[in-house]
């Protein structure tokens, strides 16, 4: 195939200089907006290289940086040859970041001038402290026009040095940072294998590492990451291109390693570690509930929240003796037969009426009666019965004989909800390949058709809607046996919104995209309720989220860990590309002789 | 006994009559084509029959048994399967997983047997596959082989259209409605879909009625033709017979011009 040159710059300074300043005010206005927010002051108190470095400069510097290197970054065509960096993207950079911190020059003059504290609640002298380092403004806006151009330089350098090197350089800041914010989920873990000599020598007494171990750190992760070089990418590849009986073989060792993993890495980890873990459990078991209505018969229920309401409601009266109404002490296990029925019963009772609805109309009503069950937990009305605001305390634990599972052991909690996560995880994958899951599949796609090729669609979807609902009330009976207590607060309808948002980041109709889906948001940003890996975030975790979705709905609408099927979907064109280049002329009709000679090809589109 | 029997069939959308005053029959084993200018009424037809519209006034007897008022699916179950004029497939399911889906009311197995992968359910799984090939096989070689597993959005137009026909076959009907299956077709891919819809009678033993503009394929497969026209039926019989019925001339071309 030929290839095209994309068009040479002929100096250095003959910039695109419309896309240059677009992205300068873009890295000011991210600048500005992060202050504004209050990150930086806030996170200010957190040391990420003791004195030297604090998570809020941490912060503002990554912005030039990150958009340095996006605005320096080619846009290259297929068929057309990428040009070769240099001087030409350092000024873009280096521009960039100059216009960057001279917009956040002018928040600082602004900030000195005037007093907007009333609307903007951190328009804070505090602010200013922070931005000028106390040392007068002029010094500051020097400071920052010089620091953001140079890391904006550096940003788009990367793109300059060979790969070898960025990829080394890359490594080590973010090995180094990570180490640095997950300070309390590696002390914790080292705790577990017993290693608290090696933390007490990287951290800080203070939080954070010390200047030295920063350097020592850094030149392990660097050696480390100079010879696995390549190596990584070469095993996954090699993953990737196995075929038949081998794959699955592989697949199978790996299915076993987790599997040992879960069981015994927790016997290692301490409590905070624990607590995440079952965190990211509860929320699991909900988004492979969501997941099957939403990703596999495609019906957008936005009050998913209520069966959650429904199994820790129906756990608490039956288990708890502090219950007001009606209070027969039950084992949890025998709760859970009613948990069951429970579920089925409210789901059919919500879905009867709903489910006729088709789409947005779904998920309006979806969502009120989300909002209704908990408002009806919260009443007067079934006060008497289910203690309204007060809610229900003194749930005891899980008595397994051997063992109590209960929130003071985060351990135990977490093996009970691996147990939960596993026979959801079952169910979805046996589900997907079945009569059922076919069906959902077919409604999903045109629901007319798929009812006028014989699938009773309101019968089908009420199954759906009945599955999701006892997974969800499973991950219910959990939280309260956990927690200990029950409360309408507990079931807002921000919890469906995060169960919605897991499973669309993760990648909608994948058992695998949920599960990475909830690691990344429960476990590192956190729920809604409990603190994740980066605990410090703690107040922007939604802002983080909203972010996070804006970006995936933009770059990858798939989610992290597409499923096959879903990344086909969105990617149709390229997928026809692909089949075409290959020889399969999918779109063009074969003529007689033409199909034969394809068949070897095994239409291998999927991983 | 007639398999479909259709009695004073009226159906209204607002104020215009989609259809009136039609009454039909189709015998078991023949094929009957339903002919008529645009907006003749003849998709409706389908519709009414399959259970999509409601019809306002008359009756509809499939072996006796009225079907006003059924769901679609339900419908289908009794046997009565259909294609969609412009092709409505799964795009984004295999076609094997197309053709496979479309027995769900041929078959019974629910959560419980997949959940517990009983060997009920195994066997189900397996009677379905084996018949979804079966029926793609019908076809050629076109939609089997690496072909089932790609999504039906990746087939080409004519080929799509067979997949249709492939769904339809599945829920193992007894009266196939065919809704312009060889529209944008070649004349090669439309003569060799003529002597399918043949052999889908001789080797499968469906009944079938047809809505086709083309007509030879109309005289070349169809035991007797029906001419809709403003939802009235104008005209009856074998092809010879309607198509030199001057009424049914005069529909599609216009009346000729009288001269003083």
């Amino acid at each position: 195939m030929s290839t095209l040159a994309a068009p040479m710059p002929s100096s250095a300074l003959d910039q695109d200089w419309r896309k240059v300043l677009r992205w300068g005010f873009i890295c000011g206005g991210a600048l500005i907006a992060l202050c504004l927010v209050g990150m930086p002051v806030e996170l200010d108190r957190r040391e990420i290289i003791e004195r030297y470095l604090s998570l809020g400069y941490l912060s503002v510097v990554l912005v030039p940086l990150v958009i340095g290197w996006v605005s320096a970054s080619q846009v290259v065509l297929e068929g057309f040859e990428s040009r070769k960096q240099g001087l030409f993207d350092l000024v873009t950079g280096l521009v960039v970041g100059v216009i960057g911190g001279g917009l956040l020059s002018l928040l600082m003059v602004a900030l000195d001038t005037w007093n907007l504290r009333d609307p903007l609640v951190n328009w804070s002298p505090k602010l200013f402290r922070f931005l000028t380092y106390e040392n007068g403004m002029g010094f500051g806006a020097g400071a920052w026009i010089v620091t953001c151009g140079v890391l904006g330089l550096a940003g788009a350098s990367l793109h300059v040095v060979p790969r070898f090197a960025r990829r080394i350089v890359a490594t080590v800041i973010i090995g180094l940072l990570s180490l640095s914010v997950l300070e309390a989920a590696v002390s914790d873990v080292s705790e577990g294998f017993g290693l608290e000599w090696l933390t007490d020598l990287i951290y800080a007494k203070k939080g954070g590492l010390t200047l030295t171990s920063a350097f020592v750190v850094g030149a392990v992760i660097a050696v480390v990451a100079a010879l696995t070089d390549g190596r990584v990418k070469a095993v996954t590849n090699r993953y990737r291109d196995m075929e038949g009986i081998e794959r699955q073989k592989t697949s199978m060792i790996l299915f076993a390693v987790v599997a040992v993993l879960c069981i015994v890495l927790p016997m290692f980890l301490g409590k905070i570690m624990n607590e995440l873990l079952a965190n990211v459990g509860l929320f699991l078991l909900l988004a492979l509930g969501l997941n099957i209505v939403v990703g596999l018969a495609g019906l957008l229920d936005l009050g998913y929240v209520a069966f959650f309401a429904v199994g820790g409601y129906t756990t608490a009266v039956l288990t708890s003796p502090n219950s007001p109404w009606f209070a027969p002490e039950l084992h949890f296990g025998f709760s859970l037969f009613f948990v069951v029925i429970f579920a089925i019963i409210v789901g059919l009772v919500i879905g009867a009426p709903v489910i006729r609805m088709r789409g947005d109309y779904l998920a309006i009503v979806t969502l009120g009666f989300g909002e209704i069950i908990r408002l009806l937990f919260m009443s007067d009305w079934l006060g008497p019965y289910f203690g309204g605001a007060q809610g229900i305390t003194n749930v005891p634990g899980v008595d397994l004989g051997f063992a109590m599972v209960k929130g003071t052991d985060p351990r135990s909690v977490f093996y009970l909800v691996l147990f939960f996560s596993v026979i959801a995880i079952y169910v979805s994958w046996r589900l997907q390949a079945s009569r059922l899951g076919r069906a959902w599949m077919a409604i999903r796609e045109d629901e007319q058709v798929a009812e006028a090729m014989g699938i009773n669609t309101v019968s089908a979807k009420l199954m759906a809607f009945v599955v999701g609902a006892v997974l969800a009330a499973f991950s219910g009976a959990v939280l309260v046996a956990k927690v200990g207590s029950v409360f309408p607060t507990s079931f807002m309808i921000l919890i469906s919104i995060i169960i919605l948002v897991v499973v669309i980041v993760g990648g909608m109709g994948n058992i695998a995209g949920v599960m990475v889906g909830s690691f990344v948001l429960i476990g590192v940003l956190g729920g809604p309720k409990q603190p994740g890996l980066l605990q410090e975030f703690q107040n922007f975790k939604l802002l983080i989220y909203g972010m996070l979705l804006v970006f995936m709905m933009l770059k990858r609408p798939e989610g992290l860990v597409p499923s096959a099927r879903r990344s086909r979907e969105l990617h149709q064109e390229e997928f026809l590309q692909d089949a075409w280049l290959r020889g399969d002329k999918p779109g063009i009709d074969d003529d007689d002789d033409a199909a034969p000679l394809l068949v070897g090809d095994g239409g291998g589109e999927e991983e | 006994m007639s398999l479909l029997e259709i009695k004073d069939l009226k159906i209204t959308f607002g104020g215009l009559d989609a259809l009136s005053g039609l009454n039909f029959h189709i015998d078991e084993g023949e094929i009957v084509s339903v002919i008529g200018p645009n907006g003749a009424g003849k998709t409706t037809f389908f519709n009414a029959i399959s259970g999509l519209v409601t019809p306002t006034e008359g009756d509809i007897l499939f072996e006796d048994e009225t079907i006003v008022g059924l769901d679609p699916s339900t419908v289908t179950s009794l046997g009565i399967a259909r294609t969609f004029q412009n092709v409505r497939l799964f795009p984004n399911m295999t076609i094997l997983e197309n053709v496979m889906v479309a027995q769900h009311c041929r078959t019974s197995q629910l959560v419980y047997g997949a959940l517990l992968q009983t060997k009920a359910f195994k066997r189900e799984e397996r009677e379905i596959r084996e018949r979804a090939i079966e029926v793609l096989e019908f076809f050629g070689h076109r939609l089997v082989g690496y072909r089932m597993d790609q999504p039906a959005f990746a087939l080409s137009y004519a080929n799509r259209r067979r997949l249709e026909i492939a769904r339809a076959m599945a829920t193992q009907p007894r009266l196939l409605l065919l809704d312009e299956p060889v529209a944008g077709m070649n004349p090669i891919e439309t003569a060799e879909l003529t002597a399918l819809v043949g052999r889908l009678r001789t080797e499968w033993g469906f009944t079938i009625i047809m809505i086709e503009h083309d007509m030879k394929v109309v005289r070349d497969v169809s035991d007797r033709v029906v001419v809709l026209d403003h939802g009235v039926p104008i005209a009856q019989g074998s092809y010879d017979e309607v198509s030199t019925n001057p009424d049914v001339v005069e529909a599609y071309l216009g009346r000729p011009v009288e001269a003083n």
